[in-house]
Formats: C-alpha cells, structure tokens, sequence
C-alpha cells in the first residue's frame, strides 16, 4: 500500500486513488494530421521503465485532481509530487 | 508431576494445572506452557508423519520456525488447522491433534512410503505422477491428497469475531527480545509515539529462557523492568502475542494480533485483530533460528535443537529427556550442554565437529564435567518412533567421510546446532538485499530499501551485548530520523560475555554411506520431506537457480516456508555446483512470516458486511414485494418480482407482456447522472462523445456513445440539455464513477482551458420509469396539469411539472421501445413519488418489473448494453450504428482510429441477430458461434452470443452475437455448438420487434 501525497489533501494510502498511466503523453492537438504509425505511438507505446517513472494518479476517492508522481519502479520510492507540465526525470528532487 | 517435568525452574506456575487432550490422550500442563512443552513434560516427542515418507517426526524447535509438530485445535465451528505446537499456548480443556498421521501418529499406513523412497526423490511429481495421463484423476491424486500432509479445511462458519485496527507510530520494533527492548525505549524516551510488537505471551524473546544476568539481576526481572519502564510512556503501545506477518512498501506493516487464543475459543470480545501500521521507522529485532545440522536419520524424534532443548528446560523446566548427547559445530550448544546438565539431564557427551575444542565455552563445558568429543560427528541413529543412540565416528580433515572406530552411545535425545540464521523475513519482505557472512556462515541484511534498520540476532550479531548495543543505536537513529531528539545517552545494560570461537560450516555430515545410498536419509526440509540427495540429483539433472530448485524439490515451500531448511539447502546447492553460496542466491520471503487465520484477514467484513451494497430510495418496497435482487456493480437491483411460487422465466413473460400490453414501472434511479454545467459544455460534449450536441434545444435529450481514444465503445447513455449551459448525462449503473473520472481527466490535464464542471448527482435523484401503452394515461391522472400529447411533449424531450404533489423532471426517453416517461424526483421523495404512482397505478394493472424484463424488452428493440454487446474491442460501427458517429466533427475521443486500418476493416466482428432454428431454443449467452454445423475441434470461430432471451412478446427465442463479417451474413445459417447439441440459427438484423419505432413515439 503505497503512501501518496496528494498535492491538494496531503499524503493518503493508495487505497483512495486511482492510477492513469504514463505522465507527459499529450493528446495529438489534430490527431487526423498524424499518420497511422504516429497515432498508434500516442495510443499504445508506452517507455516502462526499469527505475524512475513519470505518472499519473488522480485522487478519485477524495478531491478527484488528476496529478503527477515520479516513482521509482523497483523500489517503489516516490521522489516528487507534483501539478503541471513536464520536466525532465530527476529534476526537482 | 509428568515424568520430565523438574520440581522448580522455569517461568511456569505450578500452582494451576491444565488438562488437554493430544490425539485422544489426556495430559496435564501447566499455566505457561505451550502445546509442545506440555507435550515434552509428558514424555512425548512423537507428534506427527512426514508428508511423503510418512516418517515418524517429533518437536524440533520451540517457536515459530517449526517444521514438524503442526497440530490441529478443536472441532466444528472452532476448528483450526495449521498450528504450531511450540506457539499454541496451553489453555484448560485444550483438544488437539496431528495434522499428518493418517490413519494414527502410531500406525501409519503411510509408512509403506518408506519401502518405496525411490519414488518420491526430487521433482517427484513431475516424475511419478505424470504417465500415464488418466492415471493423475483417478489413481495419484486421490492417494496423495489422503496420505499427504496439509490441513483439512474447517467445515463450518467461524463463530469467532474478528476485527482491524489502522494505527500510525514514529517507530514500529518488530520483537521484543535484547535488541528490541533497548531500541523501543531509547524511542520512547525522546518522546516518539512507539509500537513495539512481539509475538510471544511475553516480552524478552531469547531472554525467556537465559540463565545469565543482566545489569546483575536475572534476565528475565530485566525483561520485566525494561516492559514496566516502556509501558509507563504515554505515547508507547505494548503488543505481545502480536506478529508482524508483513511489511509491504512504503512502510506499511501487517500484524496479526491474538487476543483471546489462550484461553480457549468462544471467549467471546474480540478472538484476534489485524493490525494494519504506517511506521515511519522500523526497528527490526527479530531474532534468529537455529539450523540443524543434516546427519543421516537427523529427523527421529527426540532429536531437537539445541536452543529449544535449553529453551524448553530453563523456560518451561522440562527436561527434553533423561540422557543426551549435544551434536555442534558452534559454540552456543555448549551453553545448552551446561543447562541441560545443571537441571537433571545426562550429557553423555558434546560431539563437536571442530578438530579442536580450546575456546572459552569449551572450557567452561569442561569445566561443568562435560565430555566434548572433537573432530567427529554422528554418522548414524537407532531408533524410529525416538531416538534409542547415536554412532559416533572420527571425521576426515576434508569433512567429506567418516572411518575409524565407530562408538555407540545410547540416549533418549539429542540436541542439534548447525549455527543460526538471522531472521530476515521482514527486511526481505521489505526490498531489502542481503549478503552472506563467510566468518558467521548466514545471511545477513546489507542494503536497505525502505525506512528501517535491523539490530540484534536478526543482523547477525548473535550474541547478548552486542545486541543490547545495537539495539540502543536503532532506536536513538530512528528518533535522529524521524526528527526527534535522542534522550541522553546512558551506559548499556552489562553482561556476562564468553569469547566465542568459530563457527565451522559442515553442510552435509557425512554418514557411513554416501549421502542418498543406504536406507539412512540426510533430511534438509522435514516439513516437506526433502533429502540432501534429493538437492544433489536436482543440481545434476540442472537445476542451477535456488528459485527453480525450490519448485522443484518443494524445499522451503511448506507452511514453515524453510525458516530452519532453506541456508542449508541453499549451501547444499552450492556444495554441489562448486560455486561459493553467494552467486548461487538466496530465496525472497514474502509474507506472511507465519500463517494468518482468514478471520483475522476478514475481520468484520465478512456476511452482509462482505461488500459494499447501495441502494435505492425504494430498496424497501422492493424487498416487501418479494423482489429478487441483482448486483449490478455495486448496487442492489429488483431482478424480478416472482409472483405466488412463479419461476424466473415465468415472472419475466408476465412482467415483458404487461408492459408491452399495459403498463409496467422500473426502479431506474442506478442510473449514473453527471450534472455539466459551464459556457464551454456543448463544446466539451461535442469532444467526448461520437456525435454532435451544439444544436441540442433546451428540454432536448439525445443518445450519445463515448468511445475511447482507440475508438471502442466505453459508455452510453442520454443526456439533457436543462438550460443554454446546463446539462444532465447518465451513464451506465456499473459504469458511472469510471466515466466521470474519464471526464474530469480530460477536462483537468487535455482541455483545462474549457469551462466545464462536472458534479456527480447519481443519488441525488429517484427515476421511476413508467413504460407501455397505458403509461401516458397513467402519468396524465398523476400530473393532471402537464399536457402530455405528442406536439406539447415529443419523444426525447424533458419537462419539469409537478407528479403527485412532487415538483419533478420527466424525462419522455424509452429502453424498452414503448412509450415510455421517466418521472425524477430528489432522493428523498423517492419513495413517496413511487408510493403515489402505485395508488394511482391499480386500476390501470400497474406491473413492477426488473432488470430481466429490461433486458429482454431492450433485446426484442436490439438497443445494445456496453459491456454485454461490447467488450472493449467493439466500435460504434462494428454495432451497426454508423448514424451515431459525426462525419463532421473535426475531432472527437475516438475519431482518429475509425481510419487505423484494423479499426476500418470491413470483415470485423459485428452485431447481428439470431434466431435459432427450433424457436423454442435458447441459446446460452456466451456461446460460440461456427460457419459448419459438424466441424472437428479445433474449427474456426466466427464469434460468439452477446444476448440471448425468450421473447414472451414474440413467443420465441431472440439472441444478438458478434460475428466477423457479420453484415454480409444475413440471411445465412450459422451453427451454435454446445457440446451436447448443435443449433442452427439465422443471422438477421438486430431488431425484432416494432423497427419502426412507431409505439415508442406513439
Ligand atoms: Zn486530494
């Protein structure tokens, strides 16, 4: 059970949120102008890495904000919480 | 008295005699003893069969790492499996008995095994139970679930209650012996909120059963202080018989607490609790097991550990037996050896593996009238049901044989010590990595994952100062760590210490035939039977990884998951592959550390508790009316309303024909109902669903789907416009929280721009769906004022107006295909609103219907359900529903994968109707469907039925499936194969009744 400090309640148990995947992903602003191979990069390639991982968790069972955890994926180690845009992995800490 | 019981000593209170009974036999115990020493006091070591050999076994150990005496407590609802005889704590009118010893512990028909060993050597049932196939049904398995060990299940509920327990601590220690003790109150003393967790009756573990002194009072009267001191501590939480089962990431531990275990069962209060901690430091003062060595025949009984041989007589004065011999290659069975002498047993000599014996516990045997025989070893043992002697003989200078002359000595016990092995269970269980220690020949923790520290035995610092010592410095760095002052620091605790010499790592003792010739048998796993030969000959057939090994040979996968087994098959291994024991690896622990009962887990969670159920605001009426009930996600639904005895099939022909020829009335409030409101809503309406809302009137509804970026199907539903940026959406029942948190993403991180708020409103409502050709004369009688013709209110509009004295939304939208008003009034009036509809309803045969009837009624018109028509890999054209996706919408959720060229193939799985053939047929749901009446498995499958009913209304059977090719194959016959039969039926479009639509408008 992880612990995860929602930037707005506070650090809460992992029971209370919900995980959205890889963070930075942005949907394509005109996704028609992309070709077949660059829309299916957006919708199924994700990077999965071994160590520190950008991603996303929204606070569903309390103030339902979508933010973003770096984490690392074999300790489990959150090194950063944080709201908006993309910086790149390691910085902050 | 019983037989090996000493008059005085030990920490038992002779002045309360217990009887319990043990495999039928009545016994008596005393207040303080476990199980096993009560056991032991009454002269009995045999207390179980092997799982393959069915060997006779006895008591090895005398805590939680024990291999053999598991026991089973009591019968009916208290039965319990599983247990540990050396942790059960004796209570008056105890039964117990063993868990492997069918048909009896004395006679084992199981024995028979012995005579085939050949059989069951590593992998066995990889080997012996393979072939021939139809063998394993009928023959193998049955033999093996009757003759092997494992615990029956209980077969009736547990009266027992349970419950769980969240609590929170700046540092949580895991054991209570030396290190643990010093280390809890150096945090306790800075002020730090404690937890201190032992799973013993009483605080002081190793410390228990220690004869030396402590700051020059006995140990234990220094266990005592240290625990009156810590409980004196405000912020401190003193946990015996509580253990730490598991240690999962973030420092969030799991305990299991036994609260009224040792007084009996159905105490009543709480029987045992589950503690569920977030620590921010831990203190892991867990202790360590001692190995045995592996000699041949090292499993009779009345062979036992030396640690438990001097727990059992200095803790709970009971001599293991009258004469003994002490088998070692460490010092600290010499310390038993004393003991063991001191209280009245015969030590006919310490047969030490070492060459030589010059050290200060050497000396100090000796000096207590000791034999210590050097450089030899115990190459054999008589005796089956006990031990009856040992044959000593001289060991080579490799260690690899023995010879010369052999000496028999008789005893009725022996006491073992193959070196200890710290208990890294939690710290494993934590992340944390591990090395081993050549000079200490054990593992021992190296790295740290998480916020803990280990101290004491449990880090390899076996021996009492230097636990002390580290267990002060873990609690003062846990205090520095959590940001708390230390106390001042005071001098520690001053012992007694004696010099120990080094320990001499022998992995296998040899015997006087090579190890897995002869009938003699080198036991590494006694709890599941597993040989030093049978280590070796999976080595040589190439099981190199420990991991492979231990599923192989099933070493360390017992219930005792090898606490005493797994360093020594681990070094066996090594031995046999030549390579040092680092590289050959050690195994991961999880959890739990030792077994938890599933009331524990369960707690109170359990009966109408299991699971979260909602309701609606009618839920009463329903159940009044007798209706059965189906979980739709987490909500309660009428399934239907049975009516005087009547079958399922029976009650939803009567409620479908109601509705289609009168009027019947569904609970819809489930529905999930997401209020948008904000300037840019049809815009962010338009960007999540398939087709267009701009142009939506106020008091319009429209169906929408939402897809998925890949652009499958992820919901449907209607939506309202309510005013210029004002709308009302419902979703799915089970679908509803999934949507909304699909909607708040995108609003939040893709179009933050856009001025939309979403607010969850799924139980503010009560929806009372009024449906058939009867609904609107019905709903004119309760809302006399609302003009209800088809120009005033249209299909697929919403009007407010005042129902039965309730100001209310209807909403004119249909699932059912007639026409249909959905009156929605708050919550609270819901069952007054449904009340009033059924006064009104009598005289026109207002029918209550459920979720089945809706079903069908919904099938017989082909509207889809998502998740029953759709199953994540469906597109809104592959439903046949083309009309719904916009061609003019730049851009929706969804839209650019219409053009991926497998979302655009034309052969795709798609919605069709069937009907069977035999109109009296019902297809299963779920059946697969084939182009060939008569094909062979394996043959093609073109799909499978998505719905499938009986149509009361058509008097036949109706189903929809997903077909490749679907749309080219109407009007064909295509094949249902069930096994027993097959059915063919006609691909036809998915609609069946009234295409037109024209009494859904009417
Ligand atoms: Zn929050």
């Amino acid at each position: 059970m992880l612990l995860i400090e929602c930037p707005w309640c506070g650090p809460r148990d992992e029971i209370e949120f919900a995980y959205g995947g890889e963070a930075h992903i942005a949907r394509p602003a005109d996704p028609s102008k992309l070709s077949d191979a660059e829309w299916a990069e957006f919708l199924f390639f994700r990077s999965n890495p071994k160590g520190a991982h950008r991603e996303r968790w929204v606070h569903a069972a309390g103030c339902r904000r979508w933010f973003n955890v770096e984490r690392d994926t074999v300790s489990y180690r959150i090194s950063r919480v944080y709201t908006g845009a993309c910086e790149p992995v390691g910085e902050g800490q | 008295m019983a037989e090996f019981r000493n008059s005085s000593g030990g920490r038992i209170d002779r002045a309360r005699p217990l009887t319990f009974r043990f495999n039928g036999k009545r016994y008596q115990g005393f207040s303080g003893d476990t199980l096993a020493s009560a056991l032991l006091a009454n002269g009995v070591h045999l207390v179980g069969r092997s799982f393959k050999y069915h060997r006779p076994r006895g008591i090895v150990t005398a805590g939680a790492e024990e291999p053999n005496a598991l026991v089973q407590l009591e019968t009916g609802g208290y039965f319990e499996p599983n247990l540990r005889a050396t942790q059960v704590e004796l209570y008056d009118g105890l039964t117990a008995s063993s868990q492997n010893a069918w048909p009896s512990v004395d006679f084992d028909i199981g024995a028979i095994n012995g005579f085939f060993s050949k059989l069951f050597v590593a992998g066995f049932y990889y080997k012996t139970f393979m072939h021939p196939r139809s063998f394993w049904m009928r023959v193998y398995e049955p033999i093996i679930r009757r003759a092997a060990a494992g615990a029956r299940a209980p077969s009736e509920a547990d009266p027992d209650t349970y419950d769980k327990m969240h609590a929170h601590c700046d540092v949580l220690v895991a054991g209570a012996g030396p290190a643990g003790l010093m280390a809890a109150l150096e945090a306790a003393k800075a002020g730090a909120r404690v937890i201190v967790a032992d799973e013993q009756a009483e605080f002081g573990g190793s410390l228990l059963g220690e004869t030396s002194g402590i700051d020059g009072i006995p140990a234990a009267q220094w266990v005592e202080k240290m625990r009156a001191d810590l409980a004196a501590f405000p912020e401190v939480r003193l946990l015996p018989r509580t253990t730490v089962t598991g240690y999962y990431d973030h420092n969030y531990l799991i305990m299991a607490e036994r609260k009224t275990d040792h007084l009996g069962r159905g105490m009543g209060g709480v029987r045992q609790r589950l503690w569920k901690v977030r620590a921010k430091r831990v203190v892991l003062a867990t202790g360590a097991h001692e190995r045995p060595l592996v000699f041949a025949d090292n499993d009779r009984p009345g062979i036992m550990l030396a640690g438990a041989a001097r727990a059992y007589v200095n803790r709970y004065g009971v001599k293991p037996g009258n004469t003994g011999v002490v088998f070692t290659n460490n010092d600290s069975a010499y310390e038993a050896a004393i003991d063991l002498a001191k209280t009245g047993c015969r030590i006919e000599a310490i047969i030490d593996v070492r060459p030589q014996a010059t050290g200060a516990m050497a000396q100090k045997a000796r000096a207590a009238g000791l034999r210590i025989i050097c450089g030899a070893a115990i190459a054999g043992v008589e005796g089956a049901k006990r031990v009856k002697a040992v044959e000593i003989a001289p060991l080579s200078s490799d260690g690899e044989t023995v010879g010369g002359p052999v000496k028999r000595i008789e005893c009725d016990f022996v006491a073992v010590s193959g070196g200890w092995t710290p208990a890294v269970h939690l710290l494993s269980q934590s992340g944390g990595k591990l090395r081993f220690d050549e000079a200490k020949a054990c593992f021992v923790p190296n790295v740290s994952v998480q916020a803990e520290t280990s101290a004491g035995a449990c880090n390899g610092t076996l021996f009492l100062e230097g636990a002390l010592e580290e267990g002060a410095k873990a609690g003062r760095a846990a205090v520095e760590a959590v940001g708390l002052m230390p106390a001042q620091e005071s001098a520690l605790p001053k012992v007694e210490t004696v010099e120990a010499a080094p320990i001499h790592a022998l992995w296998i003792v040899p015997g006087k035939k090579p190890v897995g010739h002869g009938k003699a048998k080198h036991f590494v796993d006694a709890q599941n039977d597993v040989t030093a030969a049978d280590i070796m000959l999976a080595s040589r057939e190439g099981y190199r990884s420990v991991e492979h090994l231990k599923r192989y040979t099933t070493t360390g996968m017992g219930t005792d998951q090898g606490k005493t087994s797994n360093v020594n098959a681990l070094a066996i291994l090594s031995r046999t592959l030549s390579s040092p024991i680092p590289s050959v690896g050690t195994t991961t622990f999880r959890p739990p550390y030792t077994p938890v009962t599933y009331g524990t887990l369960a707690g109170r969670d359990v009966g109408e508790l299991s699971d979260v159920a909602r309701v609606t605001p009618m839920h009463g009426w329903h159940v009044a009316r007798g209706a059965v009930f189906e979980d739709v996600g987490q909500w309660k639904r009428p399934w239907y309303y049975p009516k005087d005895g009547e079958s399922l099939r029976e009650a939803v022909n009567r409620e479908c024909l109601a509705v289609r020829n009168g009027v019947g009335i569904l609970d819809a409030s489930t529905l999930g109902k997401i209020d948008i409101q904000g300037p840019d809503a049809a815009e962010f309406l338009n960007r999540v669903y398939t087709n267009a809302w701009s142009k939506l009137g106020i008091g319009r509804c429209r169906y929408g789907i939402m897809c998925k970026e890949d652009g499958m199907v992820f919901d449907d539903g209607v939506t309202t416009r309510l005013g210029e940026n004002h709308f009302l959406m419902t979703t799915t029942t089970g679908n509803a929280a999934a949507v909304l948190d699909r909607l708040e993403d995108y609003l939040q991180t893709e179009w933050p721009d856009l001025k939309v708020y979403l607010t969850s409103v799924t139980e503010h409502w009560a929806t009372a769906s009024i449906a058939g050709p009867k609904a609107r004369e019905l709903v004119g009688e309760l809302a006399p004022d609302l003009d209800l013709s088809n120009d005033a209110f249209p299909f697929m509009s919403m009007k407010e107006a005042t129902v039965a004295g309730l100001a209310a939304r209807i909403y004119r939208i249909s699932f059912t295909g007639e026409l249909s008003y959905e009156i929605n009034v708050p919550a609270y009036q819901g069952m007054a609103l449904w009340e009033a509809i059924f006064a009104a309803g009598e005289t026109h045969g207002l029918t209550p219907y459920g979720t089945e009837t809706m079903h069908v009624l919904r099938a017989e018109k082909g509207f889809i359900i998502v998740g029953q028509e759709t199953d994540g890999t469906v597109t809104p054209f592959d439903l046949g529903m083309d009309w719904i996706v916009s061609t003019k919408k730049p851009d929706f959720v969804g839209k650019r994968s219409f053009s991926r060229p497998d979302t655009a193939r034309t052969d795709r799985k798609q919605l069709v109707g069937l009907l069977t053939e035999d109109p009296e047929e019902v297809l299963p749901e779920g059946a697969q469907i084939t182009a060939d009446a008569d094909g062979t498995p394996p043959m093609p499958m073109l799909g499978h039925v998505t719905s499938s009913y009986w149509s009361a209304t058509l008097g036949r059977s109706i189903a929809m499936a997903l077909i490749a090719d679907g749309g080219n194959r109407q009007d064909t016959t295509v094949h249902a194969p069930l096994g027993v039969k097959t059915l063919a039926c006609k691909v036809v479009k998915p609609v069946f009744f009234d295409s037109e639509g024209a009494r859904l408008n009417g």
